[in-house]
């Protein structure tokens, strides 16, 4: 409510400095002008939605089969993790918007560069997190195991990838909310469909409410497929106490 | 078969958690380890289970299951499936395990929490659970680590009788790790005392006395202020 509360207040600020002309309409237009702009340019931005939503679905699930792939390889084998971690730490020094058009040159406008650089965005949060979780086990439960002589995939199966689990959401999470910022610089490198093409075209053309009502969907995305990971965190990981991290009486 | 420790030493760094200790336990017999916070009770327990090796002396032991300080249990899995764990780790398939742990739910007390996760238990069920997993692992040794330190005085002493009673029905080699004097003499056949660190063996004190026991035992009473003594005088020396 209190947050509902503030967003509607901040809106009518902006709206009323806007309407007293305080700042240039075409720098920042007053909200009811997005609102505008969202209805009259639906046809084109709810393609553009769609386009964009399917590059960032394919890229989420590429990083997190990819994700998954690194962790567990990192944690079950000592000469994997020692020359893929800082291979996967590097990538994220990457310029994303240096690499953009490299990706369009050699893949070009299609799907796949799109898809690509959604998951080098995305991976690195699943990567690690996954691999900080499956390493941070309960040394109790892991003594209980090793004492019952269980065996390395036995370990792996009851107690470390359960016990990943509430890290790794956390990852998925993260990487669910940037996962738009790769889709949005692959479609300004080189694509004629999309949010990211829409803002890009709709600033050169100094159509500021258009820009804007992309920029707003793109927000609406990341926040939906945030929302759509927490509640499957709730659903899968239900065990964890709310109030208590971990490791809670 | 008896289960033998003679001069055992082990040393994590500089730091000595147990030096030459020499303890015996016959076949189905409770043996408490007592002995302050830090002289390396745990560590004694970790050595019977071959979860590490000595630095010194030999260990003959038959088989061990351990049951950890804190009961171990996984938050993810009902109460049936952490009693079970000992046999899905050896390969036990989950409806097997489920039908062997659900046996003895009604003589443990934990009927109609099957479902429940170990959030939703007191800490005595969570302990049943943990004792039940721990026996499950069809060992003939049990190592059992301050299995009542967590727990309020009331649940202790009942939790004690329950004990006491399990092992009646269950017998096991029980090395009973605890820094509760009186309860080391109302379960035990044997007493062994530890010093602080590195510990050592102060006395062993053979608990010669019929059960069941309560704490009220005039035997029981003496035996306690015995092993207190034993341990003060220690401490000052």
């Amino acid at each position: 409510m209190a947050a509902a509360l503030l967003v509607l207040l901040a809106l009518a600020g902006w709206e009323a400095l806007v309407r007293a002309e305080v700042v240039d309409p075409l720098l920042l237009p007053a909200p009811t002008d997005v609102a505008q702009a969202l209805w009259t340019d639906r046809a084109i931005l709810s393609e553009d939605l769609l386009v964009t939503t399917g590059e960032v679905v394919l890229g989420l699930a590429a990083a997190l089969a990819l994700g998954a792939l690194l962790g567990f390889a990192m944690h079950l084998s000592g000469p994997v993790r020692r020359t893929l971690r800082p291979l996967v730490i590097g990538s994220q020094a990457i310029p994303i918007p240096v690499i953009a058009p490299l990706f369009i040159l050699v893949l070009g406008f299609g799907l796949a560069p799109k898809v690509l650089m959604v998951a080098l965005v995305c991976f690195f949060p699943v990567t690690i997190n996954l691999y900080d979780g499956l390493r941070d086990v309960d040394p109790d439960a892991q003594k209980l195991l090793r004492s019952l002589d269980a065996s390395r995939w036995r370990r792996l199966a009851l107690l470390e990838a359960p016990s990943a689990l509430p890290a790794t959401f956390t990852g998925v999470k993260i990487a669910a909310a940037v996962a738009v910022i790769g889709a949005v610089f692959a479609e300004w490198a080189g694509s004629d469909r999309g949010l990211g093409h829409t803002l890009l075209i709709a600033n050169g053309q100094l159509e500021t409410a258009r820009a804007f009502a992309a920029t707003v969907l793109l927000f609406a995305l990341a926040i939906a497929l945030y929302g759509l990971f927490a509640l499957l965190e709730r659903r899968v990981v239900g065990w964890t106490p709310r109030t208590a991290p971990r490791g809670g009486q | 078969m008896d289960l033998e420790l003679t001069s055992v030493r082990k040393a994590y760094g500089k730091v000595v958690a147990l030096d030459g200790v020499t303890l015996r336990a016959r076949a189905n017999e409770t043996v408490a380890v007592v002995g302050p916070s830090g002289c390396g009770k745990s560590t004694l327990l970790e050595l019977v289970c071959r979860l590490t090796e000595p630095d010194a002396g030999t260990i003959r032991a038959p088989k061990a299951a351990l049951m950890p300080q804190r009961d171990g249990l996984l938050p993810w899995l009902s109460a049936l499936d952490n009693a079970g764990l000992a046999l899905r780790a050896s390969g036990v398939s989950k409806r097997d395990a489920r039908a062997a742990a659900h046996e003895h739910f009604e003589a443990f007390g934990l009927t109609g929490f099957e479902r429940a996760r170990p959030g939703e238990l007191s800490g005595g069920m969570r302990q049943r659970v943990a004792f039940l997993r721990t026996l499950l692992a069809g060992r003939p040794v049990l190592c059992l680590d301050e299995p009542f330190g967590a727990l309020d005085a009331l649940t202790r002493s009942q939790m004690q009788r329950w004990l006491a009673d399990a092992l009646l029905q269950e017998p096991r080699t029980v090395l009973l790790v605890t820094h509760d004097v009186e309860e080391a003499a109302l379960l035990a056949d044997r007493i062994v005392l530890l010093s602080p660190r590195p510990g050592r063996v102060v006395e062993t004190i053979e608990v010669d006395l019929p059960r069941p026991r309560a704490r009220t035992d005039l035997a029981i009473v003496e035996l306690r202020e015995r092993a207190l003594a034993a341990i003060e005088q220690r401490e000052l020396a």
